[in-house]
Parts: structure tokens; C-alpha cells; sequence
């Protein structure tokens, strides 16, 4: 059984906590112990709080690395953007001898010290390459046979030379994981276009980020998907609730439902309805939940 | 009709202060071959994006025009031009650092500033709420997530390093000018 210290983020716990339920509930099943990072912050986001101050978010970042470090535990998330932060921080503390010096004397100052001895893992990659399609295809008990658009997100694959997960612009290994469960990854338009959201475009320039995400949703809506599968309750959030502004500010509605991957796999796994949370987004469809409840033969 | 740059206005040492991040000196490698915004998404809602202008106006020092604006916070920070650039520009970062230095003079969009103070008061940029605890509940989940919501020592630690950074002093509000 292997064991990392899972990282909350913000979104995942303070928004949809079903996300945090199902990764706890999946990863556990398929062998995987997560431990209660205790005491960590926002990561903070990237290309929001590293806009502001550099030294600040490495400093943030870096205090959440060392929290692992104490406990001798790589790190996972479940979000690009705390994973995209997190992995920078963690590379450039661990090549920058100069920057390093910098935020530990800041870290020294809260009694902690960066050593440069954890990995930061993203629970897409940590699945795809230490878990492994196969396992997973084991664990399934329920087939999803759903049409599913896959969002794989910016952070998760770039930027490549510190992702270091191949192709950036016609990825595979997050389809197969999605394939592992039963459903079927459909191609459309843009598939790896952003949706809109980050670097702090959403706060700064809403109906900019929306009129993104709303092309995105077009496509997929044109490829007639039963939902969204994301990695990142930020790219969720923006596809969740940012169809409902769409719907108020342009009019427009497409109702695709929106399931994080740990959640399609607690579906596939046989999990408990409630515990998934998927309910609980602002967009409720109801004939994508009656094809869940066939589809799972009445297994609440 | 493009406007006239008047080459007195340049300022050397932004251009210098900009190319201290790692990655931003190979601009001047640039030779537009437009592979950044042809793919930017950005630049496909707001053709006034245009981060390849942006990047070369930094390469020129010019400051003022740069740094005010409005278009340099529109940048999702999705790589693909850093990934498409063949001269090895990293134009996010550099974009990033521009940013940076608008801060440093005072300019920062008053949500931005919003989202920092959530960080300061409650180490998170989107933090708990009664909706999410009844949330967290229904899931089967503790009502409080064991972050620094949870260990207020710990919110003390991240209060404690925004502070040694200067981070709350840079983005406090500012006094209203009239």
C-alpha cells in the first residue's frame, strides 16, 4: 500500500467536497492511503499570487511542501492549479540555490526548513503511471458506459518541461483512465483549449473568461456528451457555475453536467450516490441522473 | 494606423528588471513569427491580448504603456505560447513578472487585491462558508477541512510569512485619491 499526504486546496474542500470524498473513498480501494496534510493553505494560486510577488507565493508554496516533507509523504492533489504551483515552488526551491536561501530564512522564522526531498503528484498522473490502467479496470465493478467530454486542463501537461508528461496538444493517458472505467472519451473541437479561468482572468475579466468557456462548452455540446470530466475544481467550478452566468449574462443554456475523475471513478466503483456529491454543483441534469441510476441498476 | 513610439520614453532598466526573470532575455531572439498569439486563446476574445506585442514592448523598456495596461491581466497562463515559441521565450513567466512589477508601482485591479486579502485573513483565496460546511457534512466529511481552517497555529505561520514578505503592505487598499 503506498502513501502520500493529500492536499486540499481550496475548491476541492471549501466547494465541492464530494471531489475530496470520492479521491479519499477511489484511492483507497485501489491500495492508495491518503494522510491528512495538517495545517496547509491555499497553494497559492499561481498565476494569481505569483503575479503579485514571487517571493511571497514561493514562500507559501514552499511551507506547504516542507509540511510534507516533515512527514516523509510525496504530495497528491486534485487540482491543476495547486498541482502546477506546488510543482514549480518545488522544482525552482530545489534548482535556485539563491531563492532557496531567500524563503528559508523566511521559513526559518515559522520553524520550518525546505529540504527538497518529497515529489508533488497529481492524482491523473500518479494514477496513469504508478497505479496503471489495469488496476483500475479491476476495481470497477459498474461499467460507466457514458459519452463523456474530457477536459484535461493546462497545468496538468504544461508547461511540458517541467511536467514532463509528453504531448501538450494531443495528450492520451488521461482518456485511458477514463476508458478504464467504461466510458468513452469523445473527440471535439478545442479539446485541449483552456476554459478560461485561470490566472486570475476569471477575477479579473469575468465576461472575457466566460465568452471562453462558453466556446468551449459549444463544442462539446456539438459532440452530444452525456457531461464534462475536469482534474481541477477550478476548471469545475468555471464549467459548473460558470454555465449558470452564461445563462444569465449571454442567454445561452447547455446543462452538461460537470464530474471531477475521482468522482466518475466512485460512480464506476460502485460508491455511494451521496458520498460523490455530484448533486450538489449548481448544475443538476436530470436525465444524465436517471442514465447514472439505470446504468448502476438502482445502487444508491 | 499605429501610434508613433517615441524612443526618448524608453526605460533600460525595466527592460533590465523584466529580463531578471529566467527565460524573458530570450525576447530579443523574437523574430515574430506570430506562433504565440495565432494560438492564444485570449487574443480570440480580445484581439487587443497580444502577448506578443506585450513582450516586445518590454524588450523596448516601455514601461509606463506597458504597465498600465488593462490587457496585461487577461493572460489564463495556459502555456500553449510559451510552448509553441521556437526561440524558447517563456513568455508566461515573463508576463508573470510584468505583472509583478506593476504591482511593485501600484497598479493592481481592486478583485485581485479582494483575493489577497482572503489569503491574508484566511489562508485560503476561497475560503469556507456555512453552504460548504453543510456541504462537507452531507458528503460524509468533517464540517471543518483540516487545513488552516482547522489549526489556527498554522493560519499564524502563513499570516506570519505574508508579513516578513511585505505581501500584506503591497496589496492593502488604497487611500482614495480626492
Amino acid at each position: 500500500m503506498s502513501k502520500l499526504s493529500f492536499f486540499l486546496g481550496c475548491i476541492a474542500p471549501n466547494r465541492y467536497p464530494g471531489i475530496e470524498a470520492a479521491t479519499i473513498d477511489t484511492l483507497s480501494r485501489l491500495g492508495v492511503e491518503l494522510e491528512d496534510l495538517k495545517g496547509a493553505s491555499c497553494c497559492p494560486a499561481p498565476g494569481v499570487f505569483r503575479s503579485f510577488d514571487k517571493i511571497t507565493w514561493l514562500a507559501l508554496a514552499s511551507r506547504n511542501v516542507t509540511l510534507s516533507e516533515e512527514m516523509g509523504l510525496d504530495i497528491l492533489t486534485v487540482c491543476n492549479g495547486c498541482f502546477g504551483s506546488l510543482v514549480d515552488a518545488n522544482n525552482l526551491m530545489k534548482e535556485d540555490s539563491k531563492l532557496r536561501e531567500e524563503v528559508n530564512k523566511i521559513l526559518a522564522e515559522i520553524g520550518h526548513e525546505f529540504k527538497g526531498t518529497i515529489k508533488v503528484r497529481h492524482i491523473i498522473e500518479f494514477l496513469s503511471q504508478e497505479v496503471g490502467v489495469q488496476k483500475i479496470k479491476e476495481a470497477v465493478t459498474i461499467p460507466m458506459d457514458l459519452n463523456i467530454a474530457l477536459h484535461y486542463g493546462c497545468h496538468l501537461v504544461k508547461p511540458s518541461n517541467e511536467r514532463h508528461l509528453g504531448s501538450t496538444e494531443n495528450p492520451r493517458f488521461f482518456d485511458e483512465l477514463v476508458e478504464a472505467t467504461g466510458a468513452t472519451s469523445v473527440d471535439y473541437e478545442d479539446k485541449m483549449a483552456c476554459c478560461g479561468a485561470g490566472g486570475g482572468a476569471r477575477t479579473a475579466v469575468l465576461d472575457t473568461s466566460l465568452q471562453m468557456v462558453s466556446n468551449k462548452l459549444e463544442n462539446m455540446k456539438a459532440a452530444g456528451v452525456d457531461c464534462i470530466i475536469d482534474a481541477c475544481p477550478f476548471c469545475h467550478l468555471q464549467f459548473d457555475v460558470g454555465q449558470t452566468e452564461i445563462k444569465k449574462k449571454f442567454d445561452k443554456s447547455y446543462d452538461i453536467p460537470v464530474v471531477h475523475y475521482s468522482q466518475l471513478l466512485g460512480l464506476a466503483m460502485g460508491l455511494p450516490l451521496e458520498e460523490l456529491g455530484i448533486d450538489q454543483n449548481l448544475i443538476v441534469n436530470e436525465e444524465f441522473n436517471k442514465k447514472i441510476e439505470k446504468i448502476r441498476g438502482g445502487v444508491k | 494606423m499605429s501610434d508613433i513610439i517615441n524612443t526618448s520614453d524608453f526605460d533600460p532598466e525595466f527592460r533590465k528588471e523584466v529580463f531578471e526573470e529566467p527565460g524573458a532575455e530570450k525576447i530579443v531572439l523574437c523574430f515574430n513569427c506570430t506562433g504565440c498569439t495565432s494560438g492564444c486563446p485570449m487574443a480570440d476574445q480580445e484581439p487587443e491580448y497580444n502577448i506578443r506585442k506585450f513582450l516586445r514592448m518590454a524588450n523596448l523598456g516601455m514601461k509606463e504603456q506597458l504597465l498600465n495596461s488593462p490587457y496585461i491581466w487577461y493572460c489564463t497562463t495556459c502555456y500553449k505560447c510559451q510552448e509553441r515559441c521556437p526561440q524558447g521565450v517563456k513568455n508566461v513567466d515573463t508576463m508573470l513578472k510584468i505583472r509583478t512589477i506593476a504591482i511593485k508601482n501600484g497598479i493592481m485591479l481592486d478583485n485581485h487585491r479582494k483575493v489577497s486579502q482572503l489569503v491574508i485573513k484566511f489562508g485560503h483565496a476561497v475560503p469556507i462558508n456555512d453552504d460548504a460546511k453543510e456541504k462537507r457534512k452531507a458528503v460524509g466529511l468533517p464540517d471543518t477541512p483540516p487545513t488552516v481552517h482547522k489549526y489556527e497555529d498554522a493560519l499564524g505561520e502563513v499570516q506570519k510569512v505574508i508579513k516578513i514578505a511585505g505581501f500584506d503592505t503591497l496589496v492593502a487598499d488604497q487611500e482614495a485619491d480626492s
